[in-house]
């Protein structure tokens, strides 16, 4: 029965995460956005404290209940494991807990977050692996499969389907969450929750939290047969049979043993109703650790890589694809407050960047933001009516801001590169970059030196930004206005 | 050469052709009472013919007298301007290969059914429309056709007498005769000095004109003309040089859109007084009066059930006596079924019906399409941005009623969501209105005078609207 609520309730928080990930409509988002902000180390980054407590309490009274639940990768793995079990039975056997492992990898988590090393932060966070798994993999099908129905719409001249564009946002993010995937499946597939009790930074804040858990599994010695069943179906490898207790740091209440037991021996009580005992020493190197150096070798050695597409028509003139400028300073979201905010807070879990509309966010490939969201405007601009990215963000590194306070918070400014104008090249008047800014910061003045034809100026004090004018810029590939990023927001 | 007027003995013959021909086309069954008239004003038994399957009578084509030659010309003229590509679309709208078995049945056709004109140029379907024809035609006796077609030299480097001649010359080859039925200088007209520069330097100063006269003289032009685009003002500068050149005939603009929004009705009484006789181009104004708001095509199918929308525009163009020929682009077979019915025998307007057909101008009129008929004549724009299809796109829902006055409109929500889909589907994201410059070069291309660019900025800012979902 307890095992039927849970993986129940498993799989429905698994599905509606991976469905909000997958969304492109856009409206889905603000219903399921809740399941971002109740994960542990979002919650953490954003200061929630709420969220904060209502998980410790959960796992102080309940245990793990939020590994075997909540997060998204630890029931990933569940189903992994659940699959090999439908070939292998009783795999599983009890081992000593790897906590020297957990250890150093706990300390070595911490560090990195507090020096801001966020790259190794968000490749462990394991809400922002599993995102990233879903948006790099899972989306670009999602997303093949809608225009796939939005060509039968069209086809049926109906406005059901639209098409969405689909591109390769950045290829080294694409190599991390495809290196996750492998990792995290064979590890899975071989050890259970392997993962979740040797490097997960949450398993191991949770596991120590789990260990006065008052709910818990308790084994009756007295009808005990010591077969070993439990043990032999544990994917935590956490009850020993030989001195009938279970290893709570690393006991993630799957109930899995609940059913097992062909005596009834175990139940899931108050931890005064029968002797349990949590022990766990030596640990070993796994082959986990191997698997996230090679994620981490990868890292360092994959290229910057753009994606490719066009194709031109008859009769009209061929579009060159515009080159990225060269920014001195990156450009961040309205509502991430600074780029250092951002960078301190991000995980990477790219869930603002499978939303947004407008083709703008995609994943860094610096080494100090890398995965964290920045702003390109080669597909499309920020457009002012849209404030997803910072509705969804969980971990306070986009904070909500609205439509309104969006019109007045400066994300960059405008730039204009006189000898690519099409003004000075073409010798025709334009003037397109000022018809689009919405905050109406370019003007148009005559100027002697193109003989009258009027030339964009920038009062970059009212410009917030957006990248209208970088995006409509005629001149290609190299447009003849961008957008320099602020290290901090400004309002005007 | 000589072009029977039908008469009524022919009717159990074509009847039996008639049935062959839905055998061999359509496998069409209804077939429901479908005498043949050859009258132009007895058309009772031509009214019962439903138009949805290949009903098109054997004979009985309206066929007019050119007064200069004696030439009996059919109403309706093959214009070649939209030949079929392989690709099964127009050769307009792509760039793929003539498909000429499927341009070789077309002609076989409408040579069956009547039609002898057919009008080409050395510009049309990307320069191989005259090959196509010259293939297609050269398959029947030279005697049982009449070939138009055109001196195209709109770039500046074929404005030389050498480079004209050899133009003119070299579409006789493509089209595999010696002599040309009808030739024209190809859409000459503008406005004030600029229309008449061009001219000047593209058929007066180089001797063109003074050399096509001579052609004529020799016969290997019957038929001397110009086709306009343009203001009354060059029209009547053009006019008035009849007395020297003799104008044999003039191809015009003309529909009940067109009659007199844009003027048609004044060229046409211009050439009317001078006897010269008339082709018409665009009756449909390129597919714009088939592609009509709902009301609209409510209103006609509710006079006419069982005629077709194109079928009010075909009849009102050759009405009038001294329209010699309508041309029309037809693409598809049931393209040209449909005008084959429409002229076998032409049902001529009444007074009645054409106040009716003004009224319907009026009402389309009022609908705020942009008067883009696709002819592409702006394009390439040189920042790649595709203005017909972004005209088409607002006409298309401005006519399906998805352009709302008001963001209250209870159907607001359902049109804004197929405009904006319907635009993405329709404009690439970097062709869209938003990317355009205003560097007007389109403008003096446009034969409609649309100022491009401004309806652009209104399309674009319609667009912000809906996208920002701001209250109008």
């Amino acid at each position: 029965m307890l095992k039927k609520l849970r993986t129940s309730l498993a799989i429905i928080f698994l599905l509606l995460i991976t469905l909000m990930f997958l969304d492109i409509s856009g409206n889905l988002v603000w219903k399921l956005g809740w399941l971002a902000k109740i994960q542990f180390l979002p919650a953490v980054f954003a200061l929630n404290v709420g969220v904060i407590i209502a998980l410790i309490l959960l796992t102080v009274i309940c245990g793990r209940i939020y590994c075997s639940v909540i997060c998204p990768m630890g029931v990933f793995q569940d189903v992994v494991s659940w699959i090999h079990s439908k070939f292998s039975k009783n795999r599983f056997s009890y081992k000593p807990a790897a906590t020297k492992t957990r250890l150093i990898v706990m300390v070595l988590f911490i560090a990195c977050a507090i020096i801001g090393v966020n790259a190794v932060v968000g490749l462990l966070a394991p809400y922002s692996a599993y995102g990233r798994m879903v948006t790099s993999i899972i989306q670009p099908v999602w997303i093949w499969g809608n225009n796939l129905l939005a060509g039968w719409s069209e086809s049926q001249g109906n406005y059901i389907f639209s098409e969405h564009d689909l591109w390769l946002k950045s290829l080294p993010v694409t190599i991390v969450a495809v290196a996750t995937f492998i990792v995290i499946t064979i590890t899975a597939w071989r050890s259970g929750r392997g993962y979740c009790n040797t490097i997960c930074p949450v398993g191991t804040v949770l596991g120590y939290l789990s260990k006065y858990a008052l709910l818990r599994p308790v084994i009756d010695t007295t009808k005990c047969n010591s077969c070993g069943l439990c043990a032999r179906n544990c994917k935590s490898h956490c009850i020993n049979p030989k001195t009938h207790s279970v290893d709570m740091t690393r006991c993630v209440v799957c109930f899995d043993c609940l059913n097992k037991c062909r005596q009834g021996a175990i139940s899931y009580a108050p931890k005064w109703k029968k002797k349990t005992t949590t022990i766990g020493k030596e640990g070993e190197k796994t082959s986990e650790r191997r698997s996230f150096l090679t994620i981490t070798g990868l890292l360092a050695t994959a290229a910057t890589v753009n994606a490719v597409e066009k194709k031109v028509d008859g009769g009209l003139a061929i579009i060159e694809d515009k080159v990225l400028p060269q920014r001195a300073t990156r450009i961040v979201p309205a509502g991430a407050l600074s780029i250092k905010n951002l960078a301190t807070r991000c995980t990477g879990c790219q869930l603002c960047i499978s939303k947004c509309p407008n083709s703008v966010l995609r994943p860094s490939t610096g080494l100090n933001d890398f995965m964290q969201p920045t702003m390109e405007f080669d597909r499309g601009y920020c457009r002012p009516e849209c404030t997803i990215c910072s509705g969804v963000c969980p971990t306070g590194a986009i904070t909500a801001i609205t439509r309104q306070e969006k019109t007045s918070i400066q994300i960059g400014y405008a730039v204009w590169i006189e000898k690519n104008c099409i003004v000075a090249t073409d010798s025709v008047e334009c003037g397109n970059c000022a018809r689009h800014c919405p905050s109406g910061a370019i003007m148009m003045v005559e100027s002697e030196k193109y003989d009258g034809r009027k030339i964009p100026v920038i009062n970059t004090d009212k410009c917030i930004g957006c990248g209208a004018c970088e995006y409509l810029c005629p001149a290609r590939p190299i447009g003849a206005i961008y957008v320099e990023g602020r290290e901090v927001h400004t309002k005007r | 050469m000589k072009h029977n007027k039908p008469n009524k003995t022919d009717k159990n013959i074509s009847r039996r052709n008639f049935l062959k021909i839905i055998g061999a086309t359509a496998g069409a069954t209804a077939l429901a009472g479908c005498g043949v008239k050859s009258s132009e004003s007895d058309n009772s038994a031509a009214d019962e013919i439903a138009t949805t399957s290949a009903n098109v009578p054997k004979s009985g084509m309206t066929m007019r007298v050119n007064p200069t030659t004696g030439d009996e010309v059919s109403l309706l003229g093959y214009g070649c301007m939209r030949l079929p590509t392989i690709e099964g679309v127009s050769a307009r709208e792509n760039d793929s290969e003539i498909d000429q078995q499927q341009v070789n049945r077309l002609v076989d056709y409408a040579i069956e059914h009547g039609v002898n004109l057919f009008d080409t140029s050395p510009a049309y379907c990307k320069g191989m429309s005259e090959k196509a024809m010259g293939i297609a035609l050269s398959r029947h006796p030279r005697d049982k056709y009449f070939l138009s077609t055109k001196l195209s030299n709109f770039a500046p480097q074929t404005w030389s007498y050498q480079e004209s001649v050899k133009m003119y010359r070299n579409s006789m080859k493509e089209l595999k005769t010696d002599y040309l039925d009808y030739y024209l200088l190809h859409a000459i007209g503008g406005k004030g000095d600029e229309g008449r520069k061009a001219i000047h330097q593209r058929y007066l100063d180089n001797g063109m004109l003074d050399f096509l006269i001579k052609e004529r003289s020799a016969g290997r032009i019957r038929n001397l003309g110009f086709s306009f685009h343009g203001e009354p003002d060059i029209f009547d500068w053009l006019l008035s040089m009849h007395k020297d050149v003799h104008w044999d005939f003039v191809l015009i603009q003309m529909n009940y859109l067109d009659w007199k929004n844009s003027g048609a009705e004044y060229l046409y009484r211009r050439l009317e007084e001078l006897s010269i006789p008339a082709l018409v181009m665009e009756p449909l104004l390129g597919g714009r009066l088939v592609k009509l708001p709902d009301a609209v095509v409510a209103k006609l199918k509710q006079r006419e059930p069982n005629r077709s929308v194109a079928s009010w525009a075909f009849r009102f163009a050759g009405t009038p006596k001294g329209i010699l020929s309508v041309l029309s682009g037809m693409t598809y077979m049931e393209h040209l079924q449909d005008n084959l019915r429409t002229y076998m025998p032409l049902k001529p307007i009444s007074d009645d019906e054409h106040q009716f057909l003004m009224e319907t101008a009026e009402m389309i009129v009022k609908y705020p399409t942009i008067p883009c008929n696709d002819c592409k004549y702006c394009m390439p724009c040189p920042y790649g941005i595709d203005i017909p299809s972004i005209l088409l796109h607002y006409n298309k829902c401005v006519n399906e009623g998805n352009v709302t006055a008001s963001s209250n409109d209870p159907r607001y929500a359902e049109a804004r969501r197929a405009f904006l889909v319907g635009y993405n589907r329709a404009v690439e994201k970097l062709r869209q209105a938003d990317h355009c410059v205003g560097c007007g070069k389109c403008m003096t291309h446009c034969p409609q005078q649309i100022d491009i660019p401004a309806e652009l900025l209104r399309i674009d800012n319609y667009i912000e609207k809906l996208k920002q979902r701001t209250n109008f």
